[in-house]
């Protein structure tokens, strides 16, 4: 019965798709104004897609393993929170909560959008449509998350433990807005180069869009992180894994677009850039989701694997990249725009842009690099971290530089740049204390060290910024959550250690400043796994640190989970993880310090807060 | 002149891209293969009926394949996927081997005598260690292994006429 009404109700949003792309773009054609009949029928686009959501997400609570996305991807002994998020956590599902959130924004654009052009509103509404459409095609064909079994099985296979975790939960919708948003800038820039409709009314509603997209975007990248770092406890919580890599690109590209706009939305600068920009942003979400679905890559992340349905979103993804590609050279005649200024706020964001497509470049082709090599040479090889490092690090230094100075010069103005007493003195100091620290800790990576003192100039310069009136509060907020970011990363990679060890029940070992002792191991049930917490003490310099790392054997399906024991304040993250050896009573023991790792997830949520902020204001 | 030039550049450039993209889709995707022999390797495991022990390594011999599925007689879907199963087991140069995963032995020889046993050898993973070492997911799971021991493709979930048709191909 569920099964049935969500996928009619499918059916129903399919026709009702055509009719819109039909009707938005005979608005378009009359220059009509639109009738209250677009909003009528946008509306109930959105509901009846809500209520094929809404069925699957039933039919996961209640367990009816008649349909195939339940039957694959859930047990009816797991807890009521992982039951509802399983509904996006396969590949399906997540596919239908795209296709919720793009109508949800359809809607939402149309709402907001009243005071801007007719003929622009409608034609968005057109390329807006036409994406949606392709999602519902590509759902209705290759991923119906309505198929039936038949019989109807006892029980079901499970949902893979490791993505049972809070975290996790919230990581896959949230990540999906910021993808989503992204796909309104590009249907309004498309519509707005037809229409010629490039000015700053066009840019301060694009602002909103780009700040919207990039806050769900940053926040959905830390969840993702936080949950590598807590759940899979490989000790990190950045691995420059081809799927991180993949919501990377747009995040930088949407960076770039933000502080793109604002030159837009006071000079009427940069319009093509601010164009291509927007464009490419949603262009990198659809290649990563044609990357990371189509089996491609392989990783963490990898749902099962499909060529089908690799190719229809190939296909669908050339389909935009033509269309966006022809009406981008057709209608591309904006004028050589207005001079330049060095010391201006424009040429930082100009250059603050260059770096950002560095560092968009460089991360693009570690990823793909790897699928081209092998499908023309048949080597395969995979890309590491220090690939990333050695090309990003040398780069950030001007780029922190830059950052620290740029917001401070003014628009238009070519004045010359006093410099001040305060940031000389500012810059001798990070270089002396990144000296000192360099001096008294052994230190092992040369690269990261020289990166120490841009990073506490920029730190320092954003704390005085903090207290500047000139500045919006948005843009002081979201660089100080930079710079506190940039310098929690750099030390938290310089003074991580690490020790590990294989220990029986009773043993105890020194490893160089640390004694670890193995005390303890109790075994309980729970819900639908064995829990088996070990109970280890670690001592340094007289302290005793108690620590409950856990082995968690689930069962259905059948998989061994760790869960590390981590003891968190603001400047040391502790943590223990032990896995199981097979065949043996030893355990093996990992103690891991990572300094700094709160700040890290502080400074992110400050990076979205200064986004938040700025989204306030602009609606305002 | 110039905007058709960078037209033309911009539109090369991607449609590389985006046939390199059509290409990867379809390359056979093999496992890195390394860690997993290496788990194969001093596992020994009861046979089914014989209660011999052993080695899933004395298992291979050249130029044949293997198709290792894990099954049990609790599964809804193995029943399903009995039929494919059945149909490659009369393939020449394929082995077809049975990981029975957390069976009761008398329900296991039950659904055999019903459906019939299609399999040459069938191993016992009485407690699901086995399976975990092989890095299964659940049942049923099918891999297909080459001679030396090269995990060439991993089913997870039922093999439907596709795959069989698939398997078929692959070993020819």
């Amino acid at each position: 019965m569920l099964n049935l009404i969500g996928n009619y109700s499918l059916v129903l949003a399919l026709t009702i798709s055509i009719i819109i792309i039909f009707l938005s773009f005979k608005t378009f054609k009359s220059k009509e104004n639109i009738t209250f009949n677009i909003f009528f029928i946008i509306s109930s686009q959105f509901f009846l897609i809500c209520i094929s959501f809404l069925t699957l997400l039933l039919a996961f609570v209640y367990s009816d393993f008649s349909n195939l996305a339940v039957y694959f991807n859930s047990h009816s002994s797991k807890p009521l929170f992982y039951k509802i998020s399983g509904t996006w956590g396969n590949h399906e599902g997540s596919l239908l909560l795209w296709l919720l959130v793009l109508s949800l924004f359809n809607l939402i654009f149309y709402i907001k959008s009243k005071k801007l052009l007719n003929a622009f509103r409608s034609l968005t509404i057109f390329f807006q449509q036409i994406i949606i459409l392709g999602f519902l095609l590509f759902i209705f064909f290759t991923s119906n998350p309505f198929q039936l079994v038949i019989p109807t099985p006892i029980e079901g296979l499970g949902l893979n433990p490791i993505l049972q975790d809070p975290a996790l939960a919230i990581h896959p919708p949230i990540l999906y807005l910021g993808y989503v948003g992204s796909s309104i800038i590009f249907s309004s820039s498309l519509s707005a180069l037809v229409c010629n409709y490039v000015n700053k009314e066009w840019a301060s509603d694009i602002k909103k869009w780009t700040l919207i997209s990039w806050i769900f975007l940053t926040v959905g990248i830390m969840l993702g992180s936080i949950w590598a770092y807590y759940e899979l406890g490989w000790g990190g919580f950045w691995f420059w894994d081809p799927v991180e890599n993949v919501s990377l690109m747009p995040w930088l590209c949407l960076t770039a677009l933000l502080h793109c706009t604002s030159v837009l939305k006071k000079r009427l600068n940069l319009k093509s850039w601010t164009i291509i920009l927007a464009i490419s942003t949603f262009i990198l979400s659809m290649s990563g989701t044609f990357l990371v679905r189509s089996g491609i890559l392989n990783s963490v992340h990898t749902f099962a694997n499909d060529p089908e349905r690799g190719l229809f979103i190939l296909i669908f993804l050339t389909f935009l990249i033509l269309i966006s590609l022809i009406i981008y050279f057709k209608h591309n005649n904006f004028n050589q725009e207005n001079k330049s200024f060095i010391f201006s706020k424009e040429s930082a964001i100009v250059i603050n842009n260059w770096f950002m497509m560095y560092f968009l470049s460089v991360v693009l082709i570690g990823t793909v690099y790897p699928i081209f090599l092998e499908a023309i040479t048949n080597e395969k090889i995979s890309v590491g971290p220090p690939y990333f490092n050695q090309l990003i690090i040398p780069f950030l230094i001007p780029f922190l530089i830059i950052m620290a100075l740029g917001p401070k010069l003014e628009w238009i103005k070519n004045k010359k740049v006093r410099v001040k007493l305060t940031k000389i003195i500012l810059f001798v100091l990070s270089i002396f204390i990144s000296y000192l620290i360099v001096r008294h800790f052994s230190t092992k990576v040369l690269y990261l060290t020289i990166l120490i003192s841009p990073s506490l100039y920029l730190f320092f310069i954003s704390v005085i910024d903090l207290n500047d009136e000139k500045l919006k509060l948005s843009q002081k907020l979201s660089h100080f959550g930079f710079s506190i970011l940039i310098v929690s990363i750099i030390l938290n990679s310089l003074f991580s250690e690490e020790v590990s060890v294989n220990l029986k029940k009773g043993e105890e070992r020194q490893l160089s400043n640390y004694l670890l002792k193995f005390k303890n191991i109790t075994k309980t049930e729970i819900d639908n796994f064995t829990s088996l917490k070990a109970e280890i003490h670690v001592i340094q310099n007289n302290k005793e640190l108690k620590f409950y790392p856990e082995l968690r054997l689930y069962k259905v399906p059948e998989t061994i989970t760790s869960e590390a024991d981590i003891k968190t304040n603001l400047f040391n993250d502790n943590l223990v993880v032990v896995n199981y050896l097979k065949d043996t009573d030893y355990l093996n023991i990992r103690y891991q310090k990572k300094p700094f790792m709160l700040l890290i997830w502080i400074s992110a949520i400050l990076l979205a807060i200064g986004g938040m902020i700025g989204l306030r204001k602009d609606f305002k | 002149m110039k905007i058709k030039l960078q037209f033309i550049f911009v539109f090369l450039i991607i449609i590389f891209v985006l046939s390199i993209f059509f290409k990867s889709l379809f390359e056979n995707k093999n496992y890195i293969p390394e860690k997993i022999i290496n788990k194969l390797d001093n596992q020994s495991i009861t046979e089914f009926y014989s209660s011999k022990n052993y080695k899933l390594k004395d298992l291979f011999s050249p130029e044949e394949y293997i198709i290792l599925n894990i099954w049990a007689s609790w599964c809804v879907p193995c029943r399903q996927e009995h039929l494919h199963i059945t149909n490659l087991s009369v393939v020449d140069n394929l082995k077809v081997v049975g990981l029975n995963y957390k069976d009761k032995k008398n329900n296991a020889g039950k659904f055999l005598s019903d459906l019939g046993n299609p399999y040459d050898i069938i191993l016992i993973d009485k407690n699901g260690t086995e399976s975990i070492f092989l890095g299964a997911y659940g049942v049923p799971e099918t891999f297909l292994i080459d001679s030396e021991l090269n995990i060439l493709k991993k089913y997870i979930g039922p093999i439907n006429l596709e795959d069989e048709l698939e398997i078929k191909k692959l070993i020819k």
